[in-house]
């Protein structure tokens, strides 16, 4: 029953998590973390206005469906 | 032993279970299509999707995937060779699901759906499984994987590397005429859903100031926290639509928020301007992240909500305008029903995004089917749910807000009695007490499919929530999350189309094709909104409502664009040497000429001023010349000229497809395939320790 009790919690620890992931993705925060990551910068307004210079070049690109 | 029989167990249950669903979807299809008479409960909608879907992508897209793509675990994929943290990045696969969802999820499934019911039920819900499953969902799925095998090359690129120059020049020009009617039309949407209508207008304004503050807040307060800025401005807006019955109450805030449908679309011009021209990022990218917010919210609240009240459909499974006569939109169900509905079932767009950034996140090829076949399946039941939020209405009342008043006339008396002559009964204070409950002053001549969806909606969700007395703040709910995302998609086409023009003029003069230069910037901005600008105007002063010409005229160069997208996909497959698989896309290809040539000749030439815009510019010509018969002679015939300028280019794309197909079975022609070469992936083995 513990076992049961364990697997569900698990799953669903993992569901959530994966969840999250896609909404840090969809909603460019985990792009914002990993331009952190490759220029070496703190989260500050400067960067984050760096990271949205550099993001929209993309983003307009970008297609999105009617 | 032990072993063995468990398998054969698992095995014996498994079968069962496919067994049971395919029984339980034939039951609940065969019950949709042959029932008649009594009102039919949605949730036969639901199993029937629910059931196709699961078998489709059960052994379908698996049969796809084994034999005619013949997927790779071991290739590595782009995501994995290019990888550089920004556009290339392996990423887990249900994160690229809803990624790519998120980006076809737009509001055509809703709208072309909430149309196409002006038929019935039945045509909308069938072309809607039937072209997803053979259709939408292959030709997402294929492009997708033939992007991944080509570094992530869009649907242009791969039309010239293998059809020739002829099918990449035919593509762009696709896309170029899409976005201008597409963004022409959507426009026209949101216009007939704000016109004279205080509070839906003052909610949208306010969701300028609040994308202001979450741009404040994101770049002063907390850098980068996207979700509880939009968790934060969700709340805000939801205050405003609370706050926007106060203004609808009060004479003078209500005057200041009243406007027409000429004004507001020239305001829709100047702020696709702005949203294209200007260094804007502090009010866009907040309300495109608002948008995306609402709009998975309100997907997921809307199918918890029908699967919960499993209302019942109103709207018989076939009416009587399947000859034509309809008044949303004039023509048979063939072809007609199948270029109304386009998102939910088969979307040419989509193949731009299947081959745009989602190809560079996938971890594996393997991946692809979930991804491309699977997020399909989700849109598709996205349509089915616009469907019974329609259907769920008197139909007498559906037709009351769908037609436009050239049809049933301006005064309410009139209207409700054209509509009761037609077999649909409807009353003035029906429709007086209906409009008064979602807190508007009136809701005939709302063309456009945005207004019946959010009614419906509104139905739906105050049947369950705070009842009656709730149904008002629902329908401006549901008319700000449409009118929110289609000004993102205004804003953002704009943008996607200006630099594809820029791209082309720096060609012929390079300073033009330079996106910083701000010459160019303003003269390409002002040419784009001036060409979706034209078409919104002419939908405007249409008398028919604009929506009888230029949703087809959409439909049209949409589905086009997927048969650029299926001769492209149906040229590898036949490279590849697999022909004997081809009718996978051949078919869907077959069907989509036969579709939308049909529909070009008939809007081009068909005798019925109603359907041809030849024959209703000949119609008038035939009235007193005045300055507004002149300005309709010319966009008929304008129409006319585009519809058929596109079918010649997707002629010679299909004719440039033949040859090359022909050429490479009879042998005559050396196979030149564009795929990136194979490379070992490192993950598998990873993933092995």
């Amino acid at each position: 029953m513990n076992r049961v009790r364990e697997a569900i919690r698990n799953s669903t620890a993992k569901l959530f998590e994966t969840m999250f992931a896609a909404l840090r993705e969809i909603f460019d925060e985990a792009p914002y973390a990993r331009f952190l990551n490759r220029t070496g910068m703190e989260s500050s307004s400067k960067a984050y206005a760096a990271f949205r210079r550099e993001f929209e070049e993309a983003k307009i690109r970008r297609p999105k469906c009617c | 032993m032990l072993l063995w029989n468990e398998t054969q167990m698992h095995k014996t249950l498994g079968i069962l279970a496919w067994v049971t669903v395919a029984l339980l979807g034939a039951v609940a299809v065969a019950t949709v299509a042959l029932h008649r008479g009594e009102p039919i409960n949605a949730l036969w909608l639901v199993t029937a999707a629910a059931c196709c879907y699961a078998i489709a992508y059960r052994f379908y897209s698996k049969f796809i995937a084994a034999k005619v793509l013949t997927l790779d675990g071991q290739r590595a994929t782009p995501a994995e060779r290019l990888e550089n943290g920004r556009d290339f990045l392996v990423t887990n696969k249900w994160v690229v699901f809803g990624h790519h969802f998120a980006a076809i999820a737009g509001p055509g499934p809703l709208v072309g759906p909430v149309l196409a019911a002006q038929f019935g039920y039945l045509p909308g819900t069938m072309w809607v499984l039937a072209g997803a499953v053979f259709a939408g969902c292959v030709q997402d799925f294929v492009i997708l994987l033939f992007s991944v095998r080509r570094d992530g090359k869009s649907l242009t690129e791969m039309a010239k590397d293998e059809i020739g120059p002829i099918g990449g020049f035919v593509a762009y020009l696709a896309v170029i005429a899409i976005l201008t009617i597409l963004l022409g039309v959507v426009a026209l949407i949101v216009v007939n859903a704000l016109k004279s209508s205080p509070w839906a207008t003052f909610t949208i304004a306010m969701t300028m100031p609040v994308a202001l503050l979450m741009g404040v807040y994101l770049r002063r307060i907390r850098p980068g926290k996207v979700l509880e800025v939009s968790a934060l401005g969700f709340i805000l807006v939801l205050a405003a639509i609370w706050g926007g019955q106060y203004v609808s109450q009060s004479p003078a805030l209500a005057q200041m928020f009243t406007f027409s449908a000429p004004t507001l679309a020239i305001l829709i011009m100047v702020y696709g301007f702005a949203a294209s021209a200007l260094p804007v990022w502090l009010l866009l990218a907040p309300r495109d992240y608002l948008s995306t917010f609402v709009k998975l919210g309100t997907i997921g609240l809307l199918a918890v909500g029908i699967v919960a009240l499993h209302p019942t459909l109103h709207m018989p499974a076939l009416t009587r305008f399947v000859d034509g006569t309809g008044p949303v939109f004039a023509g048979k169900i063939f072809p007609f029903a199948f270029i109304t509905i386009a998102c939910g079932a088969i979307s040419g767009f989509h193949a731009l995004i299947s081959s745009g950034t989602t190809p560079k996140m996938i971890a594996r090829e393997t991946e692809t089917r979930m991804v491309g076949y699977g997020a399909m399946t989700c849109e598709s039941a996205v349509a089915i749910m616009a469907i019974i939020a329609a259907c769920v209405m008197e139909p007498g009342v559906y037709f009351a807000i769908n037609s436009p008043s050239g049809i049933v006339g301006q005064e309410p008396a009139t209207a409700a009695a054209t509509i009761s002559a037609w077999g649909f009964p409807v009353t003035a204070p029906q429709m007086q007490a209906l409009a008064r409950a979602v807190g508007e002053q009136t809701l005939y001549n709302r063309t456009g499919g945005a207004p019946a969806f959010a009614v419906g909606m509104a139905h739906i969700f105050s049947h369950s929530l705070g009842g009656e007395t709730l149904m008002a703040l629902w329908y401006h709910f549901a008319i700000m999350f449409e009118a929110l995302f289609i000004l993102t998609i205004l804003d953002a086409g704009t943008r996607v189309a200006r630099f594809m023009v820029q791209d082309a003029l720096g060609h012929v003069y390079k300073p033009l094709g330079r996106t910083s230069w701000y010459p160019s910037i303003l003269a390409t901005s002002a040419l784009i909104v001036a060409m979706w600008g034209y078409f919104l105007w002419q939908g405007v002063k249409d008398p028919l409502g604009g929506i009888n010409s230029l949703w087809p005229l959409f439909g049209i160069s949409n589905q086009l664009l997927a048969t650029v997208a299926l001769c492209v996909a149906t040229t590898i497959i036949i490279k590849l040497h697999r022909a004997r698989y081809a009718a996978v896309t051949l078919a869907p290809l077959a069907w989509l000429v036969a579709v939308t040539f049909t529909a070009s000749w008939q809007k081009i030439f068909d005798a019925s001023p109603r359907v041809g815009f030849l024959a209703q510019a000949r119609v008038l010509e035939a009235a007193p010349a005045t300055a507004s018969t002149m300005r309709l002679i010319f966009n008929n015939r304008l129409d006319a000229a585009v519809t058929g300028i596109l079918v010649l280019m997707v002629t010679l794309v299909l004719f440039e497809s033949v040859r090359q197909w022909l050429g490479i079975l009879l042998g005559t022609k050396e196979v030149r395939l564009k795929e990136s070469p194979f490379v070992r992936t490192r993950l598998a083995m990873e993933e092995q320790g």
